[in-house]
């Protein structure tokens, strides 16, 4: 098993190197420099030079390549020209955030698509199955940016049960109790969660349902029930279970998925996660800061293949890793 | 099908679909009535198209009207043409009974409900962005402070934006960007992919290793955050045009289909027909292309058709971020991204737009669906 991850983790490697250097490459041939923006028209000549020298950026191209993958190797990721400060800092202040909100949202994901798919598969073509069919169609159809205004503007704007943007109150939150402070998090958390999860659950649901129909026709199904077991037993505790292996892979594929999905969610909720960090270092052309956010988001999707080859061989042991 | 002469189909030839209806065909009367809905819209606005046509400019390349009407006499055709055929049906000859691969799959796709409704609701998309020439009232892109943050109302249907353009118009003008950009993109795609793919499986060896070690690059990258490096970049360039979106999500598309394609061939060439193939003396070109990739498509066909819906949803997405095709051409996501200001008190801007969107978007996945179904034999039979 280790070995397994070792050398998985080990095969990573080109293709981070391919993933960053095809970035490298891409910035490179954008026109303008990351320091364009200290420097004016009426900036003199030897002071934008000097400015460039301070990032590098007068240095030939294979240099400053050489330099950043010597960098990288040793864990420098440099720092941010846009914000002054070291890569490292942005995003260890980012990357929680991002992962709180993917967290909740795989929560809301796993809790509403397996529920649903299951019902689905054991009333099975029912009115409630239809109907259940139809509504995932449609927020599965849904794009997250649109859910998240149209929540934003049910929730938050007109009925002002929820807020509608950042982590936390930004006037009061400092002043309250740890409960109060949890809760606070906590309503922060729904609107952007939901927006964010609601089309991957409704894509669970279709899974599940198809997964447990698969199931349910089984021989060792129809034994659990000649044994008169009750149905819900029979559903939830045999059938279920099987069911469920080819949706825990979906778990590690759905945080790329999170990750990307993120970047639309965190602008519209002002959530300060990685998806304003990679926006904003693109816009501003923040050479050191965009890497190390692809470098942090080819990780995240790595990771994720991994974790689901790993649940898949835990789930079920008829799979061998090799 | 004993139906189909009763007096109630010839309803079909006052309004294609009406007949089907009446005959019990609901799913296909709905569908096609949808279609004719919007044919009855563009004939109210011929003077409109006329008018255009008079006067040449504004947001319609010379080419659109000429375009919008083509597509109006074809549309007119085909629907009673359909309508005839059900009030008046054609002598079927046994000996003509199709039996043919591609009879069968459309025999397949027909017993699926929700696809072939999926199918008329892609049609009527379509029809819908080759008309709004006619169907628009005003011009997308006409400034009239004046009028500006309307609600829906009988002047402007669904309202005004913050500049006082009309929003139906707006939103008709986005379905001809939006599916656009989704069938060149997707279509650019899947040939890519079909090639790289075929040509990965059939040659094997360094080639293989080197085009699947590309494709794994490209696929550990969020395609959202890959596209918005690559924009991000051109956009500072300023090259940022419509063209340029579209091979631009052409190019990061076809990793899916490449991988379909790949072990499609891996299979399809160790079989009997190949080898006879080599033995005839057959380049290996002509192999590839007329005898093994057209045997592979049938998974592609189901991919790409499921891939027009995420492509219009990507692309909405950029849009959304100022990233797509630039202002002020009007596309459902940019729309979106124009009422986030005024969501407290201009709710419609966002809302119209975004429906549309969920629309288009659903409709492809339903008629994918539907054609996964027909096409996919493992999955055939299944409840």
């Amino acid at each position: 098993m280790i070995q397994y991850i070792a050398r998985k983790l080990f095969l990573t490697i080109p293709l981070l190197w391919g993933v960053i250097t095809l970035i490298f490459l891409l910035l490179q041939a954008a026109p303008g420099e990351p320091s364009d923006r200290f420097i004016t028209p009426e900036t003199p000549p030897e002071v934008a030079e000097q400015i460039k020298a301070k990032w590098g950026l007068d240095d030939p191209v294979h240099v400053q390549y050489g330099r950043m993958l010597g960098n990288l190797m040793t864990g420098e990721f440099g720092y941010s020209i846009m914000q002054e400060r070291p890569v490292f800092d942005i995003v260890g202040e980012a990357l929680p955030n991002t992962l709180i909100l993917s967290a909740l949202t795989l929560v809301i994901i796993y809790m509403v698509g397996v529920f649903l798919g299951t019902i689905q598969a054991v009333r099975q073509y029912s009115l409630f199955d239809n109907a259940a069919s139809v509504i995932s169609l449609f927020f599965y159809s849904m794009p997250s940016f649109w859910l998240a205004l149209m929540l934003m503007l049910v929730f938050a704007l007109q009925l002002d049960l929820l807020p509608a943007a950042g982590m936390v109150d930004a006037v009061e939150h400092d002043f309250m109790t740890v409960p109060e402070k949890l809760v606070d998090r906590l309503q922060h958390l729904i609107l952007p969660g939901v927006a964010l999860g609601v089309a991957s659950a409704a894509g669970t649901a279709r899974y599940m349902r198809s997964s447990m129909l698969e199931v349910i026709r089984q021989d060792y199904v129809r034994t659990a029930r000649a044994k008169g077991l009750s149905e819900r037993k029979v559903v939830f505790k045999h059938a279920l279970r099987n069911a469920l292996l080819p949706i825990v892979t979906l778990l590690g594929l759905s945080l790329p998925f999170l990750f990307s999905g993120s970047v639309l969610i965190e602008i519209i909720f002002a959530w300060p996660g990685m998806g304003r960090v990679i926006v904003g270092a693109i816009f501003a052309q923040d050479t050191p800061l965009i890497i190390a956010c692809f470098f942090v988001f080819t990780m995240v999707v790595v990771l994720g293949n991994l974790v689901a080859d790993l649940l898949y061989s835990l789930v079920d042991p008829r799979i061998r890793l090799s | 099908m004993s139906g189909t002469s009763s007096p109630l189909a010839w309803a079909g030839l006052v309004a294609p679909g009406l007949g089907h209806m009446l005959t019990g065909r609901k799913i296909q009367g709905a569908g096609l009535l949808l279609s004719t809905i919007l044919v009855f819209m563009g004939t109210v606005g011929i003077p409109r198209l006329l008018e255009r046509l008079a006067a040449p400019g504004g947001p319609d390349f010379a080419i659109h009207p000429y375009v919008a009407l083509v597509s109006y006499l074809v549309a007119v055709f085909l629907l009673w043409w359909q309508a005839l055929r059900l009030a008046r049906p054609p002598e079927i000859d046994p000996e003509k009974l199709k039996t043919s691969q591609l009879a069968q799959i459309g025999k397949q796709f027909q017993r699926n409900r929700t696809g072939v409704f999926g199918m008329y609701l892609v049609f009527a998309l379509i029809l819908m962005a080759l008309l709004t020439p006619m169907l628009a009232p005003y011009d997308p892109d006409q400034i009239d402070v004046g009028d500006k943050l309307l609600a829906p109302g009988s002047a402007f249907l669904l309202g005004t934006d913050e500049f006082g353009r009309d929003l139906y118009s707006r939103v008709l003008y986005g379905a001809r960007i939006s599916l656009s950009i989704g069938f060149v993109a997707v279509g650019l795609a899947g040939t890519i992919g079909t090639l790289l793919g075929a040509i990965s499986g059939y040659f094997g060896g360094f080639i293989d290793k080197l085009i699947m070690w590309f494709t794994d690059l490209l696929l550990s990258l969020p395609r959202l955050v890959l596209l918005l490096a690559i924009i991000g970049i051109v956009s500072a360039a300023g090259a940022q045009t419509i063209f340029l979106i579209v091979v631009i999500l052409g190019l990061t598309g076809w990793m899916g289909v490449a991988r379909i394609v790949r072990s499609q061939v891996l299979s399809l060439k160790e079989q009997d027909f190949v080898a006879a193939a080599h033995a005839v003396g057959l380049s290996n070109q002509r192999i590839l292309l007329r005898h093994i990739v057209p045997n592979a498509l049938a998974p592609v066909i189901v991919y790409v058709s499921l891939a027009i819906g995420s492509t219009i949803l990507v692309e909405a997405s950029l849009s959304f971020l100022g990233l797509g095709v630039p202002p002020p051409t009007a596309t459902w996501g940019a729309i979106v991204n124009d009422g986030r200001e005024y969501l407290r008190s201009a709710w419609w801007i966002t809302l119209f737009p975004g429906l549309m969107i969920v629309l288009a978007v659903m409709s492809f996945n339903l008629f994918g669906d539907g054609l996964r179904d027909a096409l996919d034999p493992k999955l055939r039979g299944r409840g």
